[in-house]
């Protein structure tokens, strides 16, 4: 497959078989473009849309469980609605959506030095898809009965039986339904963002040559167009129990003194298909937020990116690992205990890369020179949350310590530390440092700033705590906290705590929204490259990029993206375009 | 020098949070004190690690902060440091792998002295089952679950007959025997947890788990549910009382056999109390004042 | 899950083989300029629609290699009935193979330019592939009127799953294909047209395989096949 031509005579990076799409009117420049920045954008607006409705549910729930009995429209029906549909939202329609579809768009054609995606008219239609998937999600807020309560998992029997909201309604329906459409329109955006790295990288730009972010990217979109598969087959099936009565997942049931007709079916089965995806997942969300912060330190440290090689082996090999991880979710969900031994084996095997690109980030701040810009700011919180939530991770995947820990706090903790708050940081800083590309102008330092304490130090104070509510054993998924034995005075008055800080950090993100935009008009010009970054999406002729990115000729690139204060050269940077050999220790080309 | 001074304060906040705050987990009143045992060593190895990384990092962040003039040392890789750290890592990882399996292998295999209980779990109260006599549970099938048969114990089993049906109430077991929890659900997924045992394992209709167990004091535990059971998660709440032998066996005496709550059937009154309805309602009531509070 | 796992192990592979060409053993910071020693490390000389086609089938791929997992895994419970497939399917695997077999040859002649054998073919190869649809659907037909029903059984409601997602993907390439034979009778490109044949031959082999491998699951020859494996291996 491999085809042996001269480098020289490659052509450049041009789209051969589709010519570059041309919008004629508004609406195709704006509305149906084809153009992945302005899709890019669509999908951050509409994944940031509906993850602001998540985080208004977050805060229901959170009033609900630090002030239990004060508000009286917070049933338990309402409750694991909530906490359903804050759940699904944040892991797929706001995190997936926003590092694929959004930064994933915006940032790998920029960066492979190629004008557009691949497919750009297959790369519209995904946005369009996923919009209709989040519009069927929203309507089952709308729906009678409401939306789904059965908890993010959607595990079955109870998903589609009547003791959960929406099982018998049409909430649950609506929702598998939307799952459905989200990974159709997601396979048409993944397809783009793969061959985009394999065929559209300008001339010079080998894989090693890429930067970390476009490593991220493509190797979590490796894994999610193998992923989702496994969340599709389950939503099939399960949509086909709900609907037609067949027996997939559902095995004999008396449901309240009542015979249900569903027999033979298999509820484990489920799990096994969901968490096929929903570990990858977990990794989906976090192999883009690895390879971003790595860009991020580095250009703001003024210091390449320690260890490179050892980055990309370590994103493919937690890529390709974390297949072989799901059933760690599954310890006490009642299948074969022996599979514990292989389950805890490998997931443990998984935290040796994860930890060795820690050390690698840590290593490029030492003897770096540190600016500590907002998008750094985020970097190191990313460090510190990320590594916290990664070693409770430890916990939960040693299979034994599980057992106690497992359906507790401690485990709503650990992924809202790792999984949540880690890659949202990561996503703040991304957007500090790419929004003067996206727009020209800076993000406001002072709301900046304002923004980062609020939400680093709140949001650790909120998951931090947490973890000892887990320990002492509370369970999770409770609409209320009383007549529990283990529940004490002072974890009543804990729970209260969290839910006071999760209201002050979620209204430090509507400062954050505040100053998106507004710097649109009144931020500081930024001209084309204020970080003096070396990769090629700030290198364009035009800040904004035009449509076509590159203007005439495809930069051409000479080396690769981390040449930051390399001994001999002038600047503290190299951009990847710049002809020329610099540096004493070079072997000769 | 703010940044570098609120990370080591995170650091310094988090050890001390971990020592000095009230919360932590219930005294223990099982065997398993060793998945704590394996919780402390995870506590000392994550705690260190972290320790180090964000302390490092706040060196790093004060050390080599910004400065007029200054410029980064160039160094893509030292494959020395990286192989050690690896290897370093690698330790760390298996000295936590290697007890944690060791107490897994304890935890699946149960001890040949056992005896049975079964646990049934249906929204969303808590039901026992204790083989009688012949010191065997009757088989049974969801299938076969009635108002009169709750936990749809199959009556044509003889060793189905003696067995003691515990609906909807306290399940008494005697301190110092260890006990293999049989689990069965009759509809959804349900968890048996019970925060002082340590030990628990979820309930899927369809099919018979099981977790074991010795109670190591007596006392009166809660039961929750670990499982996401539908709206009566929450409330779903059981007792157990770990008792001397000698009030256990008084407990005993006073129960009923699957053949004695039958036996009504055969005489022909159909008004029996219809146990599953009755409970299940129970909860359901219950929501409702939690609804309309 | 063991299929699953196999399907990714070949992914992997794939996987591996490109990677291991791509130089992730140098040290991309002594390399500078575009020199030829970078040569072999750039991208496939392969169509990119091909890629994607390619990219896209592993993704098909995946999903009826978790389909069949779910079903090992199903059958696997003792109470497992399998339903008689009925004969019809001999004929309309017949019908598929001919199909490939028109597209096979379409793809040749379009290579060779021969534009009336092109639009031949592809007129064979929409109605075959029409033709084993309706196959389909009489199947699934005289499966009901003999009470083998959606809901009445796993194995039942498994076969009806599978081949029914087996005719949406083929429903889905007839308008790809329904493009190209557009675009074969309204004078499009030699070189499109001849891509376009090519692609939907790469389709349509792919879900022949698919076919045979499912036609083998359902009929039960798979589980046996994996049986004797299992006895070779212990």
């Amino acid at each position: 497959m491999v085809d042996i031509t001269p480098a020289d005579g490659i052509p450049p990076a041009e789209i051969a078989e589709v010519e570059l799409y041309h919008p004629h009117s508004w609406w195709t420049k704006y509305v149906f473009s084809q153009d992945a920045k302005v899709i890019a954008i669509q999908y951050s607006a509409t994944a940031t849309g509906i993850g602001l409705v998540a985080l208004v549910l977050s805060w229901l729930m959170r009033l609900q469980l630090g002030f239990p009995g004060t508000f009286d429209f917070i049933t338990p029906e309402a409750y694991y609605q909530f906490i359903t549909m804050h759940g699904m939202i944040m892991v797929i329609y706001l995190l997936t959506a926003l590092f694929l579809g959004g930064f994933g768009n915006y940032l790998i054609p920029l960066m492979v030095g190629a004008r557009d995606m691949v497919f750009p008219y297959v790369n519209m239609l995904s946005y369009w898809v996923y919009l209709l998937a989040v519009l069927v999600l929203v309507s089952s807020f709308f729906a009678p009965g409401g939306p789904t309560g059965a908890g993010w998992t959607l595990y079955p029997p109870q998903a589609i039986m009547s003791g959960t909201p929406g099982g018998q309604d049409w909430g649950i329906i609506l929702m598998l339904s939307s799952l459905i459409l989200f990974i159709i329109g997601f396979t048409m955006g993944g397809l783009n963002y793969v061959v985009t790295v394999l065929q559209g990288r300008t001339r010079g730009m080998t894989m090693m040559r890429l930067p970390l972010t476009v490593w991220g990217i493509f190797t979590a979109t490796v894994m999610a167009l193998l992923a989702f598969p496994a969340l599709f087959v389950a939503c099939v099936m399960m949509l086909l129990d709900r609907v037609l009565g067949t027996s997939f997942f559902m095995p004999a049931i008396s449901e309240m003194g009542a015979q249900l007709q569903h027999n033979g079916g298999s509820p484990i089965l489920f799990q096994h298909l969901f968490w096929f995806f929903g570990h990858p997942e977990v990794y989906i969300v976090a192999l883009p937020a690895f390879g971003i912060v790595s860009d991020l330190i580095s250009t703001h440290a003024r210091k390449n990116i320690f260890g490179y090689r050892m980055m990309v082996w370590a994103i493919v090999g937690i890529g390709a690992l974390s297949f072989v991880v799901w059933a760690h979710h599954m310890y006490v969900s009642g299948m074969h205990p022996y599979f514990g031994f292989f389950f805890a084996t490998t997931t443990l095997i998984i935290a040796i890369p994860t930890a060795i690109k820690v050390y690698n980030w840590v290593l490029t701040l030492w003897r770096g020179d540190i600016h500590l810009t907002i998008p750094m700011l985020f970097a190191l919180a990313f460090i510190v949350t990320f590594v916290n939530g990664g070693l409770t991770g430890l916990f939960l995947g040693n299979v034994v310590v599980d057992v106690p820990l497992s359906d507790t706090m401690f485990v709503v903790a650990h992924f809202h530390m790792v999984m949540g708050v880690a890659p949202i940081l990561v996503v703040f800083g991304a957007i500090y440092h790419w929004y003067p590309k996206a727009t020209g102008r800076m993000l406001n330092e002072t709301l900046g700033r304002f923004h980062f304490w609020v939400t680093f130090l709140g949001a650790y104070l909120i998951f931090f705590p947490m973890h000892y509510l887990g320990l002492m054993g509370i369970p999770r998924r409770y609409a209320e906290l009383t007549d529990m034995t283990i529940m004490t005075e002072s974890a009543h008055h804990l729970n209260s705590f969290i839910s006071i800080m999760a209201f002050i950090v979620g209204f430090a993100q509507m400062v954050f929204l505040f100053n998106l935009i507004w710097s649109i008009r009144h931020g500081r010009e930024a001209g084309g490259n204020p970080w003096r970054a070396t990769t090629l999406e700030w290198q364009t002729p035009q800040t904004p990029p035009a449509h076509g990115n590159f203007g005439k000729d495809l930069p051409i690139v000479y080396r690769w993206a981390y040449d930051y204060s390399v001994p001999g050269a002038k600047e503290d940077f190299i951009p990847q375009n710049m002809p020329g050999s610099f540096g004493p220790s070079r072997e000769p080309a | 020098m703010a940044v570098a001074l609120v990370l080591v304060l995170i650091v310094v906040g988090s050890v001390l949070f971990h020592l000095l705050s009230p919360w932590w987990w219930t005294p223990i009143a099982s065997n398993w004190g060793y998945i704590d045992n394996t919780i402390i060593i995870t506590f000392w190895i994550t705690g260190v690690v972290f320790s180090a990384v964000v302390l490092f990092m706040a060196y790093c962040v004060f050390r080599f902060r910004h400065r007029e003039g200054s410029r980064a040392a160039y160094e893509p890789e030292n494959k020395r440091l990286e192989s050690s750290l690896t290897i370093i890592t690698a330790v760390g990882v298996t000295a936590l792998l290697v007890p944690g399996l060791f107490v897994w292998s304890r935890f699946v295999n149960v001890p040949s002295d056992a005896t049975d209980v079964e646990v049934v779990g249906q929204q969303w109260q808590w039901s026992f089952r204790l083989p009688g006599k012949d010191g065997k549970l009757g088989i049974s099938d969801t299938r076969d679950v009635s108002a009169e048969n709750p936990l749809g114990v199959i009556a044509s089993d003889p060793n189905g007959q003696d067995d003691v049906v515990v609906e909807a109430a306290d399940l008494h077991l005697p301190v110092g025997k260890p006990v293999k929890m049989r689990l069965r659900s009759i509809d959804v997924l349900h968890d048996f947890y019970v925060p002082e045992f340590r030990a628990k394992m979820d309930m899927i209709p369809g099919s018979v788990t099981y977790f074991w167990f010795t109670p190591t004091r007596t006392g009166t535990f809660q039961v929750l549910c670990a499982e996401l059971c539908g709206q009566g998660h929450p409330l779903m709440h059981g007792v157990v009382m770990v008792d001397t032998q000698q009030d256990y066996l008084a407990w005993l005496g006073q129960q009923q056999t699957f053949a004695q709550l039958s036996a009504p059937q055969q005489t022909g009154s159909a008004d029996q109390a219809p146990g599953t309805m009755a409970s299940g309602l129970k909860t359901a009531a219950r929501l409702e004042t939690v609804g309309s509070r | 899950m063991s299929v699953i796992i196999v399907f990714l192990l070949v992914i992997a592979g794939f996987a591996g083989w490109w990677l291991s060409h791509q130089g992730l053993m140098t040290k991309p910071w002594l390399e500078q300029g575009v020199a030829s020693d970078l040569v072999g490390f750039d991208r496939s000389g392969l169509p990119t629609a091909k890629i994607g086609l390619g990219v896209f089938l592993a993704v098909v791929g995946c999903l009826f290699a978790l389909f069949t997992s779910a079903y090992f895994m199903r059958m696997a419970v003792s109470d497992w009935q399998p339903l008689p497939l009925p004969r019809l399917l001999w004929l309309n695997t017949g019908v598929l193979v001919l199909s490939s077999i028109a597209l096979q040859c379409t793809s040749v002649a379009a290579r060779r330019g021969q534009i009336d054998t092109v639009r031949l073919g592809l007129a064979v190869a929409g109605l075959t592939a029409l033709a084993f649809l309706i196959g389909q659907l009489m199947a699934w037909r005289q499966l009901t009127e003999d009470g083998y029903l959606l809901s009445s059984n796993p194995a039942n409601s498994f076969f009806y799953l599978i081949t029914g997602m087996h005719g949406l993907h083929i429903v889905g390439g007839m308008v790809g294909l329904g493009r190209t034979t557009a675009g074969a009778w309204s004078g499009a490109r030699r070189e499109r047209l001849r891509l376009g044949v090519e692609l939907c031959a790469m389709y349509w082999h792919f879900l022949l395989f698919v076919w045979l491998a499912i036609f083998a699951l359902l009929a039960g020859w798979a589980a046996t096949f994996i049986d004797i494996c299992r006895q070779l291996l212990t």
